[in-house]
């Protein structure tokens, strides 16, 4: 695989550990008493769409749900609120994957920021369905500010499968 | 969604298909999102993944916590002096009546006694540190550092030095979650210290409390105190609850807008107490007793008007 598709670099193949590592340091990210200043992304949302997006194969729905369960029970919100959102970002990520991974990266943060925004809008629709307080329009600067860190994201998750520079050339790949 | 290869080559087996695996998530996610709003029986599947998830919470919020107490040690001894000094006159202040309230408390109970009166309930609980507050953007709660094995129980009212915070709304076996007074819809019956008159108040969910349903041309003023009036089995009464900022009445609506702030530290940090649970009420006399008595009434009235 390549960094995108369009690109002429091609990466070793991912470690399962390591798909598995990133998701569950994202999940800390969010326990840190840091979630509570504005403009704070979901971290996890944003990991899991880079690895629906990139190893669609590997990380889909299921994962979505039982993070979305985690953040639920960590959140003390009510259960299945995260895990309905986060299914649909998998679904709607890995579906969308094969034609994001042709752009550069600035256009895939583009084209991330409607699923990120919807996954936050579909929570407080369930909510207020449901008589809770609007939580103000600071609640939606996350996604914003997650679409940017799509690009140190990429950049981050993918170091362990880029190849050195130096290579054997008896040893292409 | 054409680009993802949906249909597998039909001899690499993949699993189900991606529409039917999204369709039986929705569904699952849905129902629980249903059963554990309406019927609250979740409370175990709950408990069980906090028991993974409480840990690793606790420890991410150890630097935040690290960082306060490093903050606090550097402050020095001054500041520390100063607030010494703070106390010891604060509790040369409250001195006099504390000192004279053991002998008042045995005084009630003796007269309580003389009257006949059921003697009033004493508080006592267990100080909890109050940990992080909840994520949740939704609402307003706060996770403190006690819980099953503390014999925290849900329903328990918690309060700190100034007055009522909130209640216990679940427990977890080393931690539990308590619903501030200002959570939307959060109720406490309360009474007008100023006048006596009970009522309900509301949280907002904006920080601020609502005494509802008082009628326009009610008693009240700005600056009232009120405080739990005990008409439940959760909170003993006469815990300062929350005082009147603002009240709006419109000749328009039958009821007066009374806007009250909380007396206790709400949003602030530090330590709760939660108080053990209230002794068991009498039951309450059955409904139809009630309206049977004034017909008996009126039957001994016309018995002695026949008689007259």
């Amino acid at each position: 695989m390549q960094p995108t598709f369009s690109s002429s670099r091609i990466l070793l193949p991912v470690r399962p550990w390591f798909i598995f590592l990133s998701l569950i340091a994202a999940a800390v990210l969010n326990f840190l008493p840091t979630a509570h200043w504005p403009g704070m992304p979901d971290w996890v949302a944003l990991v899991l769409c880079f690895w629906s997006v990139r190893e669609f194969r590997r990380v889909g729905m299921g994962w979505g749900f039982v993070l979305g369960l985690l953040m639920d029970v960590a959140d003390g919100a009510v259960l299945g609120q995260h895990c309905f959102a986060y299914v649909l970002l998998a679904y709607t990520a890995s579906s969308l994957s094969r034609r994001i991974l042709w752009f550069p990266l600035a256009q895939q943060a583009l084209q991330i920021m409607p699923l990120l925004v919807g996954t936050q809008i579909i929570q407080v629709l369930m909510r207020l369905a449901v008589g809770a307080d609007f939580p103000g329009w600071g609640y939606f600067i996350g996604p914003f500010v997650a679409t940017l860190l799509w690009i140190p994201a990429t950049f981050i998750l993918l170091l362990p499968q880029y190849r050195p520079v130096e290579q054997d050339p008896n040893r292409p790949i | 969604m054409a680009g993802m290869d949906h249909a597998p080559p039909p001899f690499f087996k993949r699993g189900p298909a991606p529409l039917a695996l999204l369709t039986f998530y929705i569904a699952v996610s849905l129902a629980i999102f249903v059963v554990d709003l309406r019927f609250k029986s979740l409370e175990l599947l709950r408990q069980s993944i906090a028991l993974v998830v409480d840990p690793v919470q606790r420890v991410a919020q150890t630097p935040g916590s690290l960082v306060d107490y490093a903050g606090q040690y550097l402050q020095g001894m001054r500041s520390l002096q100063v607030e010494n000094d703070e106390l010891k006159h604060a509790k040369l202040t409250t001195a006099p009546d504390l000192q004279r309230l053991a002998q008042l408390e045995a005084e009630n109970t003796r007269l309580r006694k003389l009257l006949d009166v059921k003697e009033r309930e004493k508080a006592n609980g267990q100080v909890a540190q109050i940990m992080y507050t909840a994520r949740d953007p939704f609402s307003r709660k706060v996770i403190v550092d006690k819980g099953q094995q503390a014999d925290i129980a849900a329903g328990l009212p918690a309060i700190d030095e100034a007055g009522v915070v909130g209640q216990v709304t679940r427990v977890f076996p080393f931690s539990a979650e308590i619903t501030l007074i200002t959570d939307k819809d959060q109720v406490v019956p309360v009474q007008v210290v100023r006048t006596g008159q009970r009522s309900v108040v509301f949280g907002l969910g904006n920080g601020q409390l609502e005494l509802r349903y008082m009628p326009a041309n009610a008693d009240i003023q700005v600056g009232d105190l009120l405080v739990t009036s005990g008409l439940d089995d959760i909170y003993l009464p006469g815990f300062p609850v929350a005082k009147v900022i603002n009240i709006e009445r419109d000749s328009a609506y039958s009821f007066a807008r009374v806007f009250c702030v909380p007396i206790a530290g709400v949003e602030n940090f530090g330590e709760v107490m939660i108080l053990a649970p209230r002794q068991a009420r009498p039951e309450r006399p059955p409904e139809s007793a009630g309206r049977a008595a004034p017909n008996d009434g009126q039957r001994v009235k016309k018995k002695r008007m026949t008689k007259n």
